[in-house]
């Protein structure tokens, strides 16, 4: 039985990364780079197996759970350590342990020259692991566990630097805007137990329409604890603000865990969790909206950033609100989909962008680049494949996913639906000005780079091109290939029971004046902005004068994290300070250990003084305690 | 017993009021030979009231005792002026206020 190895997938990172965490110093950089790339190789190789071995299933059987050992049990409560596959799974299984092994190969290129090359690699491939645990286990607990590694394992690698206090302050941040939605996430499980009695996967989605209320309060609750724990991991509003600080990682951290596997998690959780979704209509308003409202708000922070991570990061956030949008309106498939091909080109937008920064000896602000396409002409293919897969360039990976949320949004044919339809339109616009923008900035233009010489500038080493290469075929090929099989007339026969659908898929398209929007604004934005920034930069820089305060809206990222500190961290700090000050030192110190402290050294003080060292004293007591034994010796 | 000895108590009575003396100078007395003195009259004044047990009940044992007791004061005093001589030979004093060294 091929199903049986299903186990072993997150087990060979979790061996990879223990072996390159303990003795990766004493086995040297090569044998670190080959055992955790082998490890993802394997874990590839043994999802395609289990992948055949669930084709094998028998006709109508679209479920396989590997239950491992019984985790813990108490009173009603047993929670299983086992695993579930499904389509949904096998999906996610592929993404990451594809996209994980082919940035795993980059990443030993890219971080060579580092000293900790093995603590990055431990990391690197724990964080792979956790990540399946995530996408495979079989219950809500062991999501959890998997939702709360890849976090921890985001946090030591956006800290990778962590001499740098930018990088450590990112990490910290990335942590505890996480723990927000972790908590809620958290919440959620205890009260999905409480009503089911179980968290098992299969059992709280077939018990969901018996027990739960359509509408009712505790489906909207759970519900939407879901999905401020996706808001979390998943960067929305509000809690998006981590993931561009994120970008101090190293590269490859960027493109693994901040573009293509961790912050979709909490897409992937919110599909996994449809049948509950799909009860909740007050919900589905809220994710459509804010998922909307995401992917238009970062996409016009990414027009006016700088750094060539930041902007691929703000990128990030607004393809991840396309996808909760689709979510939102119940297109789940849309959103895997739409995640998959993500992965596809936004890995490789960050690989392409890694081999510039490489390029430029390790300069990320695209003001100081510039005219430097004809001296690394592959990364500047490999950018440009990237851009238009994400910009939805016709027949390209982006195009299909993007514009199938944007149908699937209009075709839903109520306020919500309209809204995301029309804000997805033009936060297409966007998307294409701001990539546009980047990619004329980083390689047209005139050279602006001060530090380094132009000749200096070097195309980036073949173990670093090669896995842009197979990303750059699949940020082609990802979308022609498998759109009959995920949003296709058939879709649902390939889903099975993994997502449920609230209404049958329709097959009725929306009229060709609609579907051609977005593919003419896409095209037409390239020579707008070559125009724009390339040819005439006066315009654009009177544009921004007449306009200084929306221009410094946009670059100061619309205030939220001024609005953040303001609100959050500033009182919480003096909250925490108040307690700290007056609360612990002067309460609990003072009466407590301190307290007692100096009882004791004022009671001992005192007694010191009871051994004079006169003779006489001594007699004396001897005398007292000899009569006080002999008086009541004489009593009793 | 016969009529017109001295009874018992006198005996105790004596014994007690020696050693009342002999604690009572150990406490107040600063010089360290008349402490030594007071010592010797408490041992002396057990060794009456040994003795005055002994013949009240036609014993021998007490007698045995208190020249136990004597020969344990002989050994002392040879250690204890001993020790005079060589906290005497540190300060030139035998006064106890000078010394308060018994102690950590």
């Amino acid at each position: 039985m091929l199903l049986k190895l299903t186990c072993l997938v997150p087990l060979f990172p979790l061996i990879g990364s223990i072996i390159n965490g303990f003795f990766g110093l004493r086995i040297g950089k090569n044998a670190v780079g080959i055992i955790a790339a082998g490890s993802m190789a394997l874990s590839f190789l043994t999802s395609i197996l289990v992948f055949i071995g669930f084709l094998l299933l028998p006709e109508g059987q679209h479920i396989f759970e590997q239950v491992v050992w019984s985790w813990f049990g108490a009173g009603d409560f047993s929670v299983d350590f086992g695993f579930q596959v499904d389509p949904l799974t096998l999906v996610m299984m592929f993404v990451v342990t594809g996209v994980g092994f082919i940035i795993h190969v980059y990443a030993i290129g890219y971080m060579h020259e580092e000293y900790s090359f093995y603590r990055f690699f431990a990391y690197f491939n724990l964080f792979a692991s956790a990540m399946l645990l995530l996408i495979m286990g079989n219950n809500f607990l062991l999501m959890f566990i998997g939702w709360e590694g890849v976090g921890c394992c985001s946090y030591f690698l956006i800290g990778y630097y962590f001499e740098k206090k930018s990088a450590c302050d990112a990490g910290t941040k990335a942590f505890i805007v996480n723990r927000v939605g972790d908590f809620a996430f958290l919440l959620a499980v205890m009260y999905i137990f409480n009503i089911f009695g179980t968290i098992d996967f299969s059992e709280v989605m077939h018990a969901a329409p018996e027990k739960l209320v359509y509408a009712g309060e505790a489906v909207t609750i759970i519900t939407m604890l879901l999905f401020v724990g996706a808001t979390g991991k998943s960067a929305q509003i509000p809690l998006y603000t981590w993931l561009p600080d994120a970008m101090e990682g190293p590269t490859p951290v960027s493109a693994l865990i901040h573009a293509a596997t961790m912050v979709t998690a909490g897409v992937y959780m919110i599909v996994r969790c449809n049948a509950l979704f799909n009860l909740a209509p007050m919900t589905m308003l809220v994710v459509a909206g804010i998922g909307a409202a995401t992917a238009i708000m970062a996409a016009t922070i990414g027009m006016t950033q700088f750094d060539i991570k930041r902007v691929l990061a703000y990128s990030t956030v607004s393809q991840i609100g396309y996808m909760i949008l689709a979510c939102g309106v119940g297109a789940y498939t849309a959103a895997i989909f739409h995640l998959v091909t993500h992965a596809f080109f936004k890995a490789l937008l960050f690989l392409g962008s890694g081999c510039v920064i490489h390029s430029f000896n390790e300069q990320q602000d695209i003001r100081s680049m510039g005219g430097v396409w004809k001296k690394i002409p592959y990364t500047y293919a490999l950018m440009i494949i990237g851009t238009l897969a994400l910009t939805g360039f016709p027949l390209l990976s982006g195009y299909y996913s993007k514009d199938a949320i944007i149908e699937f949004a209009y075709l839903k044919g109520n306020t919500i639906g309209y809204y995301g339809a029309s804000v997805g339109i033009f936060t297409a616009l966007l998307t294409a000005i701001y990539s546009w923008r980047l990619i004329f900035k980083t390689f047209h233009g005139k050279y602006n780079n001060k530090e380094s010489n132009l000749n200096s500038i070097k195309e980036s080493p073949l173990i670093m091109l090669m896995p842009s290469c197979l990303l750059a075929i699949g940020a082609i090929f990802a979308g022609l290939a498998f759109k009959e099989i995920f949003i296709g007339s058939n879709g649902s026969e390939f889903w099975g029971s993994s997502i449920l659908f609230l209404n049958a898929i329709q097959h009725n398209h929306p009229p060709f004046w609609f579907i051609s929007i977005t593919p003419v604004i896409v095209i037409l934005a390239i020579p707008i902005s070559y125009y724009l920034f390339v040819e005439n930069e006066k315009i654009l820089k009177y544009f921004i004068e007449k306009n200084q305060f929306l221009y410094n809206f946009l670059l100061r990222k619309w205030y939220f994290d001024e609005l953040y500190n303001f609100i959050f961290v500033e009182p919480i700090k003096k909250i925490g300070l108040f307690f700290w000050k007056k609360g612990d030192i002067n309460i609990i110190d003072r009466y407590g250990p301190d307290g007692l402290s100096k009882l004791v050294k004022i009671i001992s003080d005192k007694a010191v003084n009871f051994q004079s060292g006169y003779l006489y004293h001594y007699a004396f007591v001897m005398l007292i305690g000899f009569s006080i034994l002999l008086t009541y010796l004489i009593i009793y | 017993m016969f009529e017109g000895s001295v009874p018992i108590a006198h005996y105790l009575t004596l014994s007690a009021v020696l050693f009342v003396i002999g604690i009572v100078g150990v406490l107040v007395r600063r010089n360290v030979i008349v402490v030594f003195m007071s010592i010797e009259i408490m041992l002396n004044a057990v060794n009456i009231s040994l003795i005055a047990f002994d013949h009240y009940l036609n014993l021998s044992n007490g007698q045995i005792f208190s020249f136990m007791v004597m020969c344990v004061a002989a050994a002392e005093v040879s250690v204890g002026l001993a020790i005079i001589i060589a906290l005497h030979r540190n300060k030139p004093t035998v006064n106890l206020d000078e010394f308060n060294l018994l102690k950590w």
